[in-house]
């Protein structure tokens, strides 16, 4: 309980940093982007708007930095992210609503997926060492040093067209309204096949990797000859005594190295036209709309802190040395 | 955004991978110099890191065209004039990726040296030192890690309009150092303890020549490793803020051809060319860095190693498969090699035990 404490402190400390890097960041934008946003948007822009726009950069001069940093709290959490310029006059928190969720279902699935296969094949490549399963790294090597992206290119040059059963880009079929019935779920699924497929082969080669290393190193410990010796099916030896004991560290890796997936995957959306947050973040760089890519880059945070808080859980679950009181 | 690849980070603490590569003796010296090289994955490695890097010195210089120069031949497929092609402007694609070498080089061996650097005095400092000074820095770079990085470079990087190459160095060197630092710290905490560093503290060796002369020398596996590790990670990033165009637009590198390729919807006039020569130049200097970093985890943990084939033809025609510690059980029959069988057991008196006759 102690250490779920912990973490807990730790995850709520990191937010607080996230934050307050968020709160600092747009002072560093040279000149006031407000005042040309108004000159852009003439007319357009109501006073309360133009007052959340100043507390959000920053650039109400008669007020301290302190009661500035007060300011932007208070909006946060009022769920204010400011209004989005690409999507005026749209709320921040309303467009990361809609996109966060195709996001969320297309990332999540897919790194769990890539997460569970990835470890599969490593207990077997680590298990059977130097059976054909070495041949696997060479090439998972190769998929994982390609940038997402350029993969997700290559698929969509490869394998869509006029005739093919890959969509090329999009969420959903344009003749389609969102909803949940039996029309848009599969053609949401269709969309989703191919950026996951990228995703997939891209990130899978990671795990395979350093699965396969820990059960190498696994495999010669005192514990596994003594399973052995005892007669134990070759299959319990490997997945009860070796994956088990080689799969904590990867678990920790996994709640670890989520934040580098998020931001290759923010790229095959890119690629694919996929509406999700990676797609308005491009749209929002375009545009220099600063809340926009800030309410962004907030929630990808919060999300990975999210994942990392469920990977802490089910570390807990499994590695009884956690639990320990005291 | 890729996974880091090396297996040194993620090690049990006082196992394997966490045991010190042994230093040759000075005499003894000349035969172990070359062992590294000896591994097939360090060779084939390095002599393709090695053309990176002269591509990288020579690349600029040696261009059958200027990268930048229009021509009337538009979107030509690769021929004898142009190796890799020409985009919708006329001008070579082969020009662009060999001037493009330079800065993604430049910007992933800088980043790389930045981040080490960093993550070495963080690491080491947090490890050796324990106590408060520990948990600042753990927690301090914890968070650099949860916070996802690319993201916020691309924040960065577009606030800073038309960010320099150095100036973006710069921002992937401070953003992804805490990786390393985690593994150093996690090596010092074990090294820490070992007899020959309590034996230079009793023996009054100041502080910092237990870190430079002790410690850092049995770190360097893991440093080398770390900086390959973050030199990958810098040239992913360095060439995904290309791509979504966000970098200064003078000057070429891989990003950018592939930038302006999706801009120009290649895809959709089958300008294959356009974009396979850039992704692959990518693709084998990661390959190449990933195949230096699995020589150095190999050469500190030799059980790494892949085994060579296990199963092996016996003289019977049967086949047996070797494994650390086991003697392999060679037969023809099918029967099991024990030749235990039940024993009734006698309520009344004594239960017999099974002799084998002495004769």
């Amino acid at each position: 309980m102690k250490y779920f404490l912990q973490r807990i402190a730790f995850y709520l400390f990191t937010a607080w940093a996230a934050i307050t890097l968020n709160f600092f960041i747009p002072r560093l934008v040279p000149g006031d982007p407000v005042q040309s946003l108004i000159a852009k948007f003439r007319g357009q822009l109501s006073t309360e708007a133009i007052n959340s726009l100043y507390v959000l950069f920053g650039l109400d001069d008669d007020k301290g930095l302190w009661t500035q940093y007060i300011d932007y709290w208070k909006q946060l959490f009022h769920g204010d992210l400011g209004l989005s310029f690409t999507f005026f006059p749209s709320p921040v928190s309303q467009i990361i609503g809609d996109a966060l969720p195709w996001t969320v279902m297309l990332v999540g699935i897919t790194t769990v997926i890539s997460f569970i296969l990835g470890t599969s094949l490593g207990v077997l490549a680590g298990w059977r060492r130097g059976s054909w399963t070495d041949g696997l790294l060479p090439v998972t090597t190769f998929f994982s040093s390609v940038p997402y992206f350029w993969l997700g290119i290559i698929a969509i040059y490869l394998l869509t067209g006029p005739d093919s059963f890959f969509p090329s880009s999009g969420g959903f079929d344009s003749a389609l309204v969102p909803a949940f019935d039996q029309y848009f779920i599969p053609s949401a699924v269709q969309h989703s096949l191919l950026p996951a497929l990228t995703i997939l082969i891209s990130s899978v080669s990671g795990w395979i990797l350093s699965m396969r290393n820990m059960m190498v190193t696994v495999a010669s410990e005192d514990y596994i000859t003594v399973a052995h010796a005892k007669g134990l099916s070759e299959r319990r030896v490997a997945v009860s005594y070796a994956a088990r004991n080689a799969l904590l560290p990867n678990i920790s890796g996994f709640a670890l190295s989520l934040g580098f997936i998020v931001g290759g995957t923010l790229l095959v959306e890119i690629v694919f036209s996929y509406p999700g947050l990676g797609f308005i973040l491009l749209q929002a760089l375009g545009a220099k709309d600063y809340p926009l890519m800030q309410g962004i880059f907030l929630v990808i945070t919060i999300s990975v802190l999210v994942a990392n808080l469920l990977a802490d859980l089910a570390y807990l679950l499994l590695d009884p040395r956690t639990r320990k009181e005291g | 955004m890729t996974i880091p690849t090396s297996s040194t980070a993620q090690v049990i603490p006082g196992q394997g991978a966490m045991a010190q590569p042994e230093s040759a003796k000075p005499g003894k010296a000349k035969r172990h110099r070359f062992l590294f090289l000896r591994n097939i994955k360090a060779a084939t490695g390095l002599v393709i890191l090695f053309l990176y890097l002269l591509f990288a010195v020579i690349g600029p210089w040696i261009t059958p065209y200027d990268p930048d120069a229009r021509s009337n031949d538009l979107l030509q497929p690769p021929s004898a004039d142009h190796w890799f092609g020409t985009t919708h402007l006329g001008q070579d694609v082969f020009s662009q990726v060999l001037d493009g070498t330079r800065p993604v080089v430049f910007v992933g061996f800088l980043a790389g040296t930045i981040a080490t650097v960093l993550s070495v005095i963080i690491g080491i400092t947090a490890g050796y030192l324990g106590g408060k000074a520990d948990d600042t820095l753990s927690a301090l770079s914890n968070v650099f890690l949860v916070i996802p990085a690319v993201p916020l470079m691309i924040i960065i990087t577009s606030i800073l309009d038309n960010a320099s190459n150095l100036l973006i160095a710069l921002i992937i060197g401070l953003t992804s150092w805490s990786w390393n630092a985690r593994v150093l710290r996690a090596q010092t905490l074990s090294l820490r303890r070992r007899d020959y560093i309590e034996a230079s503290r009793a023996t009054g060796e100041k502080t910092w020549r237990i870190v430079g002369f002790e410690l850092l020398p049995n770190l360097t596996a893991v440093i080398a490793s770390g900086f390959i590790g973050t030199v990958i990670f810098a040239v992913l990033s360095l060439i995904t803020l290309a791509f979504i165009g966000i970098v200064s637009a003078a000057g070429w590198n891989w990003g950018t051809i592939l930038f302006w390729a999706q801009g120009q919807q290649a895809l959709a006039q089958g300008a294959w060319w356009w974009f396979v020569p850039a992704g692959l130049a990518i693709a084998f200097l990661g390959t190449a860095l990933s195949l230096i970093n699995f020589a150095i985890d190999e050469f500190v943990s030799p059980r790494l190693r892949s085994a060579g084939k296990t199963k092996l033809k016996t003289a019977s025609g049967g086949t047996v498969r070797m494994r650390i510690g086991f003697t392999p059980v060679l037969s023809n029959s099918a029967a099991p090699h024990t030749h235990a069988r039940a024993i009734p057991i006698n309520t009344d008196g004594a239960t017999p035990v099974a002799r084998e006759v002495a004769k």
